[in-house]
């Protein structure tokens, strides 16, 4: 089920989600892009996904037992796109060309351009249907794969959620994850005032779904947990990971400006100062 | 037609075990045979169309050919942002069937009729659009269909649809069937609406004019050759459709002309719906007749327009 047995250093990879938010900005002020914000709150849970738990064969990207992985919250492709080329699908120079004219390197990921993109996404709201024909595909033909799909809260205002939701576990699509990086905002507001999210774990039980909650910046709790998913249960599994927009940058913590605002170049300089990537 | 769907695609399943059926809880055993043969391969996907879309879009990426299955008016008028993202732009080959597309439900009220549904799929990147005039296309759009490597809309009607064809034609996606032929007036009718069709144009030998009858059933991509024979050999060049006159057969011809590079020798009549809801209850045949899509209102309208371009020609 999965191929990397030994559990990984869990202080490397804390320095490599340093480097990867160091990356990301400093990519969002060279491609002038936004979403700076969301792409910040779910790296842990990228780098704890492919460096401690799902299946996947880097120089073989299309391997059709590996674990599918859908990024239902599009707007941090630049996060995936980073960490995508950490984990050895291509090379990190080619993220250079990030929202360019006629880049491949899109700001929201399109299937087929780029290894390792296994949905279009961007439209919020679709990532959990796709992912459940995924996994329903894998149930009907016997694969072992699982599928991975992250969403963000925002996100689960959109009604088409909520019918996937009912749909999983009325398949037993029980190797079926998703994981919402619960950063509290979403565009023009807190998520649970504009929406009434809150208690989003009781809410994905209420609809049988096994749930947890957990710190969506612990890569090693969230290795733990993405772990124990094994295609055999029954019941999907949705893990409400909770997170800090902007995380890892003192003013761009819990800010919600940075869900549109790019950072000027002292601003990447300071960022950088704090992670420890000058 | 809808029964036509459930056994040709029950027999096609057995021979292709990439097909799957997604229905969005209609046709209370209509699919008793599938599932009894194939149950892991249906799925009732419950009164939640945005999801099947993006279910069937999750199952095509993995090697499978699904079919969905509800009323027109529900599987393209509501989850059309997930057709347009997850199955055109992603090009799958998902089957889209659309029970009842026209006026076949105007008795259930203005929820469960559509008119606009060629509009909205035509104007889709990598969509094919299919209108079946009878049971015996329908079997073979579904066949063709599977050979297709990116999304299909077929619109069917619901059952007991008179049939047109006494044997499976040589059905092929974007190429028109000449159902009788005539040399004055060029008639191409899309879906169900072809038996009024052909019944108009029985009316028109009366007036002693030679219509030649088409079954144009594929909507997109258009068949510019047979276009560009009937607007070179005909006065005038008829189409007619159970759809909105914004958006269709006609409009899609209509376009077809104003981008050729000259005039052209035949001129167009569209028929379709005026652009408008239905506020009462009436059924399909009363509605037809309403918007003048009887036998006799056609052959009316076409022989009143032939008259008009005939006296301007001479």
């Amino acid at each position: 089920m999965t191929d990397n047995t030994n559990i990984p250093d869990q202080l490397a990879l804390a320095l490599l989600s340093r480097q990867i938010r160091a990356e990301i900005i400093e990519t969002s002020y060279k491609s002038e892009a936004m979403h700076l914000g969301g792409c910040l709150s779910c790296v842990d849970i990228l780098v704890a996904l492919y460096f401690g738990c799902m299946s996947v064969h880097p120089e073989d990207a299309g391997w059709p037992d590996r674990d599918r992985f859908i990024l239902s919250k599009g707007h941090a492709a630049l996060a995936l796109y980073t960490v995508l080329a950490h984990r050895g699908f291509y090379p990190c120079e080619q993220i250079d060309t990030f929202n360019k004219d006629r880049s491949q390197y899109t700001e929201h990921p399109v299937w087929k351009n780029i290894p390792g993109i296994d949905a279009t996404s961007g439209s919020l709201g679709h990532g959990l249907g796709i992912g459940s024909g995924m996994a329903l595909a894998a149930k009907i033909s016997g694969k072992p794969y699982r599928t991975f799909v992250l969403m963000s809260d925002g996100e689960c205002d959109e009604g088409s959620v909520w019918e996937s939701a009912l749909f999983a576990p009325a398949h037993n699509l029980g190797n079926l994850v998703v994981i919402i990086d619960y950063n509290k905002w979403q565009a023009c507001g807190r998520s649970n005032e504009i929406m009434n999210l809150s208690p989003l774990m009781q809410k994905f039980s209420a609809f049988g779904w096994t749930a947890y909650e957990v710190d969506g910046h612990n890569i090693g709790a969230m290795m733990t947990l993405f772990r124990s998913v094994l295609p055999s249960q029954e019941r999907p599994v949705a893990i409400i990971a909770h997170t800090l927009k902007g995380r890892g940058v003192s003013f761009m913590e819990d800010d919600n400006n940075w869900h549109y605002r790019i950072p000027t170049a002292d601003e990447v300089q300071k960022a950088h100062q704090e992670l420890g990537f000058p | 037609m809808r029964d036509t769907f459930s056994s040709e695609l029950t027999n096609l399943a057995g021979s292709d075990p990439r097909i799957v059926l997604l229905m969005a809880d209609i046709g209370n055993h209509m699919f008793d045979r599938f599932k009894e043969l194939y149950p892991t391969r249906f799925f009732n996907c419950g009164i939640a169309e945005s999801n099947m879309i993006s279910v069937a879009a999750g199952l095509a990426m993995s090697g499978f050919r699904p079919f969905v299955y509800t009323f027109s008016a529900f599987d393209v008028g509501r989850p059309f942002e997930q057709i347009r993202v997850d199955l055109a732009f992603q090009n799958l080959p998902v089957v889209i069937i659309g029970l009842g597309g026209g006026l076949t439900y105007s008795p259930l009220g203005p929820t469960h009729y559509i008119c606009e549904d060629l509009a909205i799929t035509r104007a889709l990147p990598n969509m094919t659009v299919i209108c079946p005039a009878d049971a015996v296309e329908t079997r073979a759009a579904i066949k063709a269909a599977l050979q297709k490597e990116g999304p299909v809309y077929i619109r069917i009607g619901k059952k007991n649809e008179p049939v047109i064809h006494q044997q499976l034609p040589d059905f092929v996606i974007g190429k028109g069937i000449t159902i009788e032929e005539g040399t004055d007036i060029c008639i191409l009718g899309t879906g169900t609406i072809m038996p009024n069709v052909i019944a108009a144009a029985h009316l028109l030998r009366e007036y002693g004019l030679k219509i030649r009858v088409v079954s144009y059933h594929t909507v997109k991509p258009l068949d510019t050759e047979l276009l560009e024979a009937a607007f070179s050999d005909y006065l005038l060049v008829v189409t007619v459709e159970e759809h909105s006159l914004i958006g269709g057969l006609g409009s899609a011809v209509a376009e077809w002309i104003s981008d050729q590079p000259l005039p052209q020798k035949g001129h167009l009549l569209r028929i379709g719906i005026p652009d408008e809801f239905l506020h009462y209850a009436i059924n399909q045949k009363n509605a037809r007749e309403a918007y003048a899509l009887s036998p006799e209102k056609l052959a009316e309208t076409i022989h009143k327009q032939y008259q008009k371009v005939h006296q301007y020609l001479h």
